[in-house]
């Protein structure tokens, strides 16, 4: 029972209220401490040289002068981050993104840096730094770099996944292939097929707060990094190995996150920050700046996508086919043989119950910056793709949308597209509340239409570890490895309350530095709640064992005869009528005299954290004049396993529908014939707003997962996956036009009506 | 006996076919044997491999007891934002 994860079907009295979120005065008093926010006794001001180029040969740096000037402390190249990777390929791409080595591979990539005493020396350095670049052929669209021409960016990369390996090496680093059953058979059987195209430009994840850090590293070789992240232990891992430390010599302490969404997952100054601390024997503290971010971070692929589905005229779908081709920047994607267009691949056709399906990803490289895991990473793009030409099935087929995607839901039972056969699901759930919410029957008027669309998330568990402990007044105190990027300090703190059966208000959760806990994974997958809350659920089991142990010894009668319940020891047979039940501070009271602190720990490795899945609901209104459209009306329905807190589940869902508003119709990197990036700042790359949207309006589905004790599933990130075919099919509902190319933004819409027109 | 099923990614490492029937009681004595008999597999473990019991998955735990007559499918590691 201590640890085990089945769901327990219990009756639930603290899980699923809505109590006040714990960070929530901080933040809005602003006393919550950001990234930027800390600072270091004799600190310098870390910046960086960026080159101008997409892709140059660094034939010299000069750095003499800027050494020479006062007040520079530190100048940090390539030439003193020597490679310690050892064949390492992804390590070695980490260090590559952080400084250029010998060539820049993108519009904004490190080729210096330095730490002043202040902003003005530093940038006074950077300009007296001279770097001779000798400009080498670029190319930064997807489709153009697997031309046969194309410039080829790495002489060493050789395309994975095809047999026979390849003679010559290409832009191609991946081709990875899913799927099951016969498509060729499939399409012969079908009585309609749609084909169509696709292209998604590159967005950011647009977090409000920059990447910031102070880095310390002390003569001794140890050291200290404070850093805005979503996973403290991989930052101090990766730059502990980047820069030969001792993992355990560098102390990583989190800030408060001002939106991560995958891009907090990956290093980018923080090793040479340590690097230029560690030259300068100072603290150095960096702060990107807005444009850096968007040049230099890391933002979401840019794609180019081709489906084909076949149906009979009873809409079964016979087969469903797609070639996906992603760009990740100039290096491979984060994880090896697993880049961004196969995970693509395998979430394209996850909704559905399909006996032919196959999907190809061909992964590429070009020159923009490294791409990042952003929300649901490769999912929303290939959603948009899919869940529109689903509509155009359902036209030619003349069935309606929804039902078309009620007929082919997948269910328990169904054979995934990527694999494994489906456990209990929610998707047919959401599409039956899609059928029965209001929202569909809703009234129009001219120019309006509304367009509806599916998505799918993996979720998943990782490395976790946990301590809960007592205090001597019965208060409780949670440590956390796992970064809270969306409330999961409030829900942590409902779960150790239900387990031990005492208020929420009664228990404290921390995020705890590297020091104070084993390695937690990153906070990504949509794991912090659920693999964190498990974590809790076993610690607080373990401190209920301690509980009744220090009962007996209070009462001196067996441990055997000690129950817990309701937050209290109590003893159970009529001899035991005389002992009044122990509260958990009664306990805790005694607890010098009994053996010492209670606590509760865990460390684990969760599993099995539910497959998620979400249908969305969208009105649009389009101005046939200006092309410009606006959301007036928007449901999210989306199966949550538990919903523990369901405020932040509701803010979950909610966010990731702004955010995919967002990309379908305004969001967009743009570069220029130069490789240059144009718009790396908010008022050329325009995130929406809250006067841009509607309230959106959310209904929160609980399936349980049969593998958590309270039936809880991922829930942060499927939410973003279906807006982008959502606001498609509903832009082609409201005025006649497929639009298949994000952001739909007005000049694209206005010139597919200026299309439809000539037509 | 247990039917391992796999990607189409992993088909060539694992020697072209499309199935394979093995002998294994967990997921770590189940990767054990496959390195043993397809060497090219350690490649794709090294890169990062999720496997799913009757479709439950596990990413990380190899120290699941896996029952006879189980299918068990082999997928490329993923990551999330």
């Amino acid at each position: 029972m201590a640890n085990d994860p089945s769901y327990t079907k219990q009756k639930l009295k603290v899980i699923g209220s809505r109590v006040r979120r714990p960070d929530g005065v901080d933040k809005v008093t602003g006393r919550a401490k950001y990234g930027a926010d800390h600072n270091a006794p004799g600190q310098l001001v870390g910046l960086f040289l960026r080159s101008p180029h997409a892709h140059a040969r660094i034939k010299k740096i000069s750095t003499a002068r800027a050494e020479k000037l006062s007040g520079v402390k530190a100048i940090i190249t390539s030439e003193d981050l020597p490679d310690l990777t050892k064949g390492d390929t992804a390590a070695r791409d980490i260090l590559e993104n952080c400084m250029a080595r010998g060539r820049a591979l993108y519009d904004g990539h490190a080729v210096a840096a330095v730490a002043a005493v202040d902003e003005q020396t530093a940038r006074k350095a950077l300009k007296l730094i001279k770097v001779t670049y000798e400009l080498l052929p670029h190319v930064t669209d997807v489709d153009e770099a697997l031309k046969p021409d194309a410039p080829v960016i790495h002489d060493y990369l050789y395309t994975n996944g095809v047999e026979p390996r390849p003679t010559k090496p290409s832009n191609l680093y991946n081709v990875a292939e899913f799927g099951h059953g016969d498509v060729d058979a499939g399409f012969a059987q079908a009585d309609v097929v749609v084909e169509k195209s696709y292209k998604t430009e590159q967005v950011h994840q647009g977090y409000i707060e920059p990447h910031a850090c102070v880095g310390s590293v002390n003569p001794d070789g140890t050291g200290e990094l404070w850093v805005t992240t979503q996973g403290h232990f991989t930052y101090r891992s990766v730059c502990a190995n980047l820069l030969g430390m001792d993992i355990a010599k560098l102390k990583v302490t989190s800030s408060e996150i001002g939106g991560g969404f995958g891009g907090k997952t990956h290093v980018w100054i923080e090793p040479v920050v340590l690097a230029l601390s560690r030259k300068a024997n100072r603290p150095v503290k960096a702060v990107m700046s807005r444009e850096e971010v968007f040049r230099a971070s890391g933002p979401a692929s840019s794609t180019s996508i081709d489906v084909k589905i076949g149906a009979k005229k009873d809409g079964t779908i016979t087969a469903a086919f797609a070639a996906l081709r992603y760009q990740s920047g100039p290096f491979p994607g984060a994880i090896p043989g697993m880049p961004w267009a196969a995970i693509g691949a395998m979430t394209s056709f996850a909704c559905y119950n399909l006996a032919n399906v196959k999907t190809l990803g061909y992964d590429v490289v070009v020159n923009r910056p490294k791409v990042a895991a952003y929300r649901a990473p490769s999912a929303p793009m290939i959603a948009f793709a899919v869940e529109s030409t689903m509509d155009m099935v359902a036209k030619e087929l003349g069935i309606e949308p929804l039902d078309l995607r009620i007929k082919n839901a997948a269910r328990e039972g169904t054979r995934a597209c990527y694999g494994p056969v489906y456990g209990p699901i929610g998707i047919g759930a959401t599409l039956q509340a899609v059928k029965n919410h209001p929202h569909m029957r809703a009234r129009l008027k001219k120019n309006q239409g509304r367009g509806m669309a599916c998505g799918f998330w993996f979720n998943f568990g990782g490395q976790t570890c946990a301590d809960l402990n007592i205090a001597t007044d019965g208060s409780v105190t949670l440590t956390v490895g796992t970064i809270d990027v969306g409330g999961s300090r409030a829900s942590l703190s409902l779960i150790a309350a239900e387990e031990l059966g005492i208020p929420y208000k009664q228990v404290k959760a921390h995020i705890g530095d590297t020091g104070s806990l084993g390695h937690n994974d990153t906070t990504e997958g949509s794991r912090g709640t659920f693999s964190s809350g498990m974590a809790i659920v076993f610690a607080a089991r373990q401190a209920i064992e301690v509980l009744r142990e220090r009962a007996a010894i209070m009462w001196e009668i067996p441990i055997e005869d000690i129950i817990w319940k309701d937050g209290h020891a109590k003893a159970r047979g009529s001899k035991y009528s005389r002992l009044k039940p122990l509260s958990l501070a009664d306990i805790a009271a005694q607890s010098p005299s009994t053996g010492g602190p209670i606590a509760g720990h865990n460390e684990s490795v969760p599993d099995n954290a539910g497959v998620s899945f979400a249908s969305h609901i969208c009105d649009v209104e389009v101005d046939p004049e200006t092309g410009g459209t606006r959301i007036i009306r928007y449901t999210v329905i989306q199966d949550a396993g538990k919903a523990i807190h369901p405020t932040y589940v509701e803010g979950q869902m909610q966010g990731g529908a702004a955010q995919g508003i967002g990309w379908a119709l305004n969001e967009e990197y743009i570069y220029g014939d130069d490789g240059r990036l144009q718009n790396p700042g908010f008022l050329d790359y325009r995130i929406p707003v809250c006067s841009d949207l509607p309230f959106i309006d959310t209904q929160i589905l609980e399936i349980p997962n049969p593998n958590h004790p309270y039936g809880v599933r991922g829930v942060g990130e499927t939410s973003i996956v279906p807006p982008l075919a959502a606001i498609g099919n509903a832009i082609s509902n409201a005025v006649g036009v497929r639009m298949d190319h994000t952001p739909m933004s007005p000049p694209r819409i206005l010139k597919a009506l200026e299309q439809l027109h000539a037509s | 006996m247990i039917n391992v099923s796999f990607t189409s990614s992993f088909r060539a490492a694992l020697g072209g076919a499309d199935a394979l029937e093995m002998e294994a009681t967990t997921l770590r004595e189940l990767m054990r044997i496959l390195v043993a008999k397809y060497p090219r597999m350690q490649g794709h473990i090294d890169d990062g491999i999720v496997l799913a019991i009757n479709g439950e998955i596990y990413r990380d735990n190899r120290d699941v007891e896996i029952q006879d007559g189980s299918e068990v499918f082999l997928m490329p590691r993923i990551q999330g934002g």
